[in-house]
């Protein structure tokens, strides 16, 4: 059986990793992305997330396995876990990477 | 320190005012991010795992005071407080907003810095001997030639698009600090039998994921002909070098490809054609370059301070700081002090804004407004009085910057990883952390002696593991992070490529699987002067994949 898949991207302004969701829009919260079972609904949502490259949104929109847990959708790979944290695994020494922008 | 002339000025600022206009029009959607990668790579700008990543250019590793209390001001206002000081003696800054990167630019051309030469298949930044210029055993500065480098190669219209990216390194010390061998080009500065320096000129070194220690092509080439012969290194390569295949396309596989001997005649035969040319390099522009990197006002001390010697009398903890960070400078009374970026528990080579305008201020209290960054990754204060020394290190202290390991096991040279990385298989930064609280009792380091340990989060081997006394690469299997190790390897004068022990380990048995191998060295070493290195080129590999693995037939069986 394949297996889930969601749609990730960077987002254009900043680069922030963002998700696709059911209602065709992009949240920086892993948990509202949408989750799809089998591949011609995963395909057809990696087509319909090009509209938000056409539109400046975001860059590079491609899909990602997902493992479906009782805890809900969990990446399959290390990569995609530490990019759904939006920061380092690590903990902030000298500097914050955790902390806001200044302005 | 070089200041910039009129021409870097302009063609700075015209680079900030043209990628001004790109990002605008990436933003407003007339460039799509297709048209637009390669013009935001030509800036040093990279899209990494969790947002943009803006690499910085510091020219052969020097910074005055003031750009550096620029990166600072760069951390704080634009990025989140801290910055990544690289193994190609750059800066990167993390989290930059697209729109807010014409703005850095234009900061940074303010004090002479940009990040041109920082990504992309041209000539890269020159990298370059931290001690340039104050070293006791330096032939010569290597900072003159690689400023000349930098003049030749920035914007070199014939190699803006070669086969791949192109590093050089230029040394002036016998003692190899800026790893020439693993370069596409190395520069050694020579004398020969007539006293006359030189270059000896390496090419085809490189790690990445076919690591190759370069060969000599020419033992001695006059300084007058630097830029001639380096012209026809990299018109062969550019013409000969690969470009069906990104993996095979750097010179170290042409080179490998051609023969050393064949490649050598081939640069010697194009070489005839221009020595002679534009490219020879007049005797008064080599005196106007020099003159910019004219040693400062040193003051004329004893090279013994009592009041040195007395605070290390004083406090052991300071002696042993002045044991493992001082290197001795040519001026007596001076020396040259490495600052750490490598605490207990820290993140290899990340410096807090705080402590970047700490650095520059400490810089111009105790370093003649200088400081160098160094490909492992730490800061180098070239100028200081061995009488300033004990007050510079109380002020050092508190801020985490004075910890005792130059060159000890804890000293490790990491690349970002798998934590920010686009490349990378596996996490480097967190192995780092805890390898460096596991070995960090001073007595425990100062029993294991010289080791270098370096980490790479992907073949690509930013963290140049291939070079390390013991390597540590990150690979993926199955969506979990696994770690082989190397051992035995060396990017001096005596360079050499580690060689694997066996199969990788887990996140969790990394460091213990460092730790058995610390203890066999230790356990079987002849005495106390046979270094790590030393036993590895002594026994190979055996001993640590007994100790690793189990006996070897017990080996045998596992793999059947």
């Amino acid at each position: 059986m394949a297996a889930s898949q969601m749609v990730t991207a960077n987002r254009l302004s900043d680069g922030a990793v963002v998700y696709f969701t059911s209602g065709k829009d992009w949240s920086e919260d892993f948990a509202d992305g949408a989750v799809w079972t089998d591949k011609e609904s995963a395909d057809g949502a990696l087509a319909a997330s090009e509209e938000a490259v056409k539109a400046r949104l975001v860059i590079g929109p491609y899909l990602f396995d997902v493992a479906v847990t009782d805890a809900g959708p969990r990446p399959t790979s290390a990569r995609e876990r530490i990019r759904a944290d939006h920061k380092p695994t690590f903990e902030p020494d000298q500097g914050s990477w955790a902390g806001p922008i200044a302005e | 320190m070089y200041r910039y002339d009129e021409f870097d000025a302009t063609i700075v600022q015209e680079r900030v005012s043209q990628f001004r206009g790109q990002v605008a029009r990436r933003l407003a959607g007339e460039l799509t991010e297709d048209q637009f990668r390669p013009l935001r790579l030509k800036n040093g700008l990279y899209l990494q795992l969790h947002a943009y990543m803006l690499r910085i250019a510091v020219p052969y590793g020097v910074l005055s005071s003031k750009q550096m209390r620029k990166l600072a001001y760069i951390a704080r206002r634009y990025d989140r407080g801290f910055g990544h000081f690289t193994t190609r003696q750059n800066i990167q800054f993390n989290w930059p907003q697209l729109g807010d990167v014409p703005d850095i630019l234009q900061h940074l051309a303010e004090v002479e810095m940009h990040a041109i030469q920082t990504s992309g298949n041209c000539i890269r930044n020159v990298t370059a001997d931290q001690f340039a210029g104050v070293a006791a055993d330096e032939i010569e500065d290597p900072r003159i030639w690689a400023e000349i480098v930098r003049q030749w190669s920035t914007f070199h219209p014939e190699f803006s698009y070669l086969p791949r990216k192109f590093k050089i390194a230029v040394t002036g010390a016998p003692d190899d600090r800026a790893a020439v061998r693993v370069h596409d080009i190395g520069l050694r500065i020579v004398k020969n039998e007539a006293g006359e320096a030189g270059f000896e000129v390496w090419v085809g070194g490189g790690l990445g994921r076919t690591p190759i220690i370069g060969v000599a092509i020419r033992k001695f080439l006059p300084k007058e002909h630097l830029l001639s012969y380096l012209e026809a290194v990299l018109r062969v390569y550019n013409l000969l070098g690969r470009r069906d295949n990104i993996y095979k396309a750097r010179i170290k596989i042409l080179v490998q490809a051609t023969g050393g001997d064949k490649f050598a005649q081939l640069v010697e035969e194009e070489w005839e054609k221009i020595k002679d040319g534009p490219l020879h390099l007049p005797k008064g522009e080599i005196d106007r370059i020099h003159r910019y990197f004219a040693p400062p006002a040193y003051e004329k001390l004893d090279d013994i301070d009592p009041a040195f010697e007395t605070a290390k009398l004083e406090n052991p903890e300071f002696a042993r700081w002045a044991r493992t960070n001082l290197v001795k400078h040519r001026v007596p009374g001076y020396a040259i002090v490495n600052l750490s970026l490598k605490p207990e528990g820290g993140a290899p080579g990340d410096a807090s804004a705080d402590q970047m305008d700490l650095l520059a201020d400490l810089a111009d209290e105790f370093s003649l407004n200088e400081v160098r960054v160094t490909h492992h990754q730490n800061i180098v204060f070239p100028n200081v009085r061995k009488r300033d020394l004990f007050a510079l290190w109380q002020r050092l202290k508190p801020a985490k910057l004075a910890t005792s390991n130059l060159g000890f096991i804890s000293d490790i040279i990491a690349c970002p990883g798998l934590d920010y990385c686009n490349l990378a298989n596996a996490r480097s930064i967190p192995v780092a952390q805890r390898l460096s609280r596991h070995f960090s009792d001073p007595r425990k380091l100062d029993d294991i002696g010289e080791l270098r340990l370096n980490i790479s989060g992907c073949i690509n081997a930013c963290g140049h593991h291939h070079v390390g006394h013991i390597g540590i690469l990150g690979v993926d299997k199955q969506g979990q992070e696994f770690y082989q190790v190397t051992v035995g390897g060396s990017s001096k004068d005596d360079a050499s490529l580690g060689r694997i022990v066996g199969a990788a380990f887990s996140e969790d048995d990394i460091v213990p699987a460092i730790d058995t191998i610390i203890n066999t060295y230790l356990a079987n070493r002849t005495d106390r002067s046979e270094r790590f290195l030393d036993y590895v080129r002594r026994v190979g590999t055996d001993p640590f994949k007994e100790a690793l693995y189990g006996p070897a037939p017990a080996r045998r069986t596992a793999a059947e």
